[in-house]
């Protein structure tokens, strides 16, 4: 890990640390959902085993929408992302402490998340539990990493906060769809997961890469 | 001459058109196991190879718009009109598979759409489109074709998946009908309706590309001339 990357990561893990806002306003965001779709479906018995993976997933990728926006919005002040785009390092550092800072954050979320959730849905994993642990950081990555780099992408538009999740969300969509199969996979214990997790390594692969390469287009068109 | 070249264009595409209706409505034998509705291919794969190639030519043109970018600016241009007019041309072709497939899916499956592996990743692709052409409205400015043709690159990344998921996943979608297992294929009767539908479609798809591109080239050339003009006030 180079000097640059590592002071970009603490910068921005410092300045979460002091305000707070990414992780509690995820934290709100995605718990309203899970109640908002508890309400909505009346998860009970085998069904609620059914949905939970689903409305796990979605309830992160809405959530670390509001939190990709603010964070390069946030450099927006006092110029920083002038200054950032000036610095002799290549962008790509710059976009990698982007990301495990947001993914630590995500990371954090999920972690509080998942109890509330048994609780509220009644689940009892019958597959693998700890293949979960495999998972969910693998379908966090894929979705921390393209939605830092299209949040870079819309920041240079008319309403950028608009525009992240109608560009995200399709590209997102075939990872959506392993990790919900995946979670569902374990959560009932009826399939195996491992067609599913072998997808989203291949997805986290060959899109961070594409990322990492690009970045520096992205983050210098003029 | 070059008003020439599309004239007959037009023509010979009005004709192979034309002969292309003739020979799936009525040419064509009728499906042994599905009745007439089988003739909905004829227009469904024709339909989706147009659009995988217009996809193609779009991609080609954002690639060829960030390599030119710095140093020959002028053919940087070329390339982002066609990527824009591919992309556009694409979302066509790609509407009319995705709502000549229901039309078949209704009688052959019994139900007008399936999650199956094949017909979601179609519509992603078409969204992954649609979204492209927004970003280009959204976003302002030469930085605009760069980002858009960054955004048509990982659209790209998602088609080879497109392609593979009806062999990787076992779903709803018929198996491959060319160069799929063995058995699979047409009945030679057939094929000259499907042959010439091909080439109907890809001859109207280049006749629409090829107009696109020069409206977009003209509306670049008219950008760059009033920024010209604005310089010199």
């Amino acid at each position: 890990m180079t000097r640059a990357l590592w002071s970009h990561l603490v910068k921005d893990l410092r300045i979460e640390w002091r305000s707070l806002d990414a992780i509690v306003s995820m934290l709100f965001f995605s718990g309203l959902v899970v109640v908002l779709f508890s309400l909505a479906f009346d998860p009970r018995g085998a069904f609620s085993q059914q949905i939970a993976g689903g409305v796990l997933c979605v309830a992160t990728l809405f959530a670390s929408v509001s939190a990709l926006n603010q964070a390069w919005a946030r450099e927006i002040r006092h110029q920083v992302l002038d200054a950032q785009r000036m610095a002799p390092t290549p962008g790509a550092e710059l976009f990698l402490a982007k990301v495990l800072a947001n993914f630590l954050f995500v990371t954090l979320v999920q972690a509080i998340l998942a109890p509330v959730f048994i609780v509220f849905y009644n689940l009892r994993i019958e597959g693998q539990a700890w293949l979960l642990a495999v998972v969910l950081p693998l379908g966090t990555w894929a979705l921390v990493a393209n939605g830092t780099f299209f949040a870079a992408l819309s920041i240079r538009s008319r309403n950028r906060e608009l525009l992240l999740p109608l560009i995200l969300f399709p590209i997102f969509i075939p990872a959506l769809l392993a990790m919900v199969q995946a979670t569902t996979a374990i959560l009932t214990g009826e399939s195996d997961p491992s067609l599913w997790i072998k997808m989203l390594a291949g997805y986290d692969i060959i899109f961070t890469t594409a990322s990492l390469l690009l970045f520096d287009v992205v983050f210098n068109a003029e | 001459m070059k008003k020439l070249a599309i004239g007959i264009w037009v023509a010979v595409t009005a004709v192979l058109m034309v002969w292309g209706f003739y020979q799936a409505i009525y040419a064509a034998p009728v499906d042994e196991r599905q009745g007439e509705i089988y003739r909905v291919i004829f227009y469904h794969v024709p339909s989706a190879m147009a659009a995988f190639l217009f996809f193609a030519i779009s991609l080609a043109g954002s690639i060829g718009y960030l390599a030119l970018r710095r140093h020959r600016p002028d053919r940087a241009q070329i390339s982002d009109a066609w990527a824009l007019a591919g992309a556009e041309v694409g979302v066509v072709f790609c509407t009319v598979v995705l709502i000549t497939g229901p039309i078949w899916g209704r009688r052959a499956w019994n139900m007008w759409w399936t999650w199956d592996a094949r017909l979601t990743t179609t519509l992603v692709l078409w969204l992954i489109y649609v979204s492209y052409l927004l970003l280009r409205r959204f976003a302002a400015g030469p930085q605009m074709q760069t980002l858009a043709a960054v955004l048509n690159i990982f659209g790209a990344l998602d088609v080879p998946i497109v392609y593979m998921s009806n062999r990787w996943w076992v779903g709803q979608h018929p198996r491959p009908v060319f160069g799929g297992d063995p058995g699979s294929g047409m009945d030679p009767a057939m094929l000259p309706a499907f042959g010439w539908n091909v080439l109907a479609w890809l001859a109207w798809g280049l006749l629409i590309l090829t107009l696109r591109y020069h409206v977009e080239r003209k509306s670049q050339k008219l950008a760059a001339r009033e920024v010209q003009e604005a310089l010199n006030a």
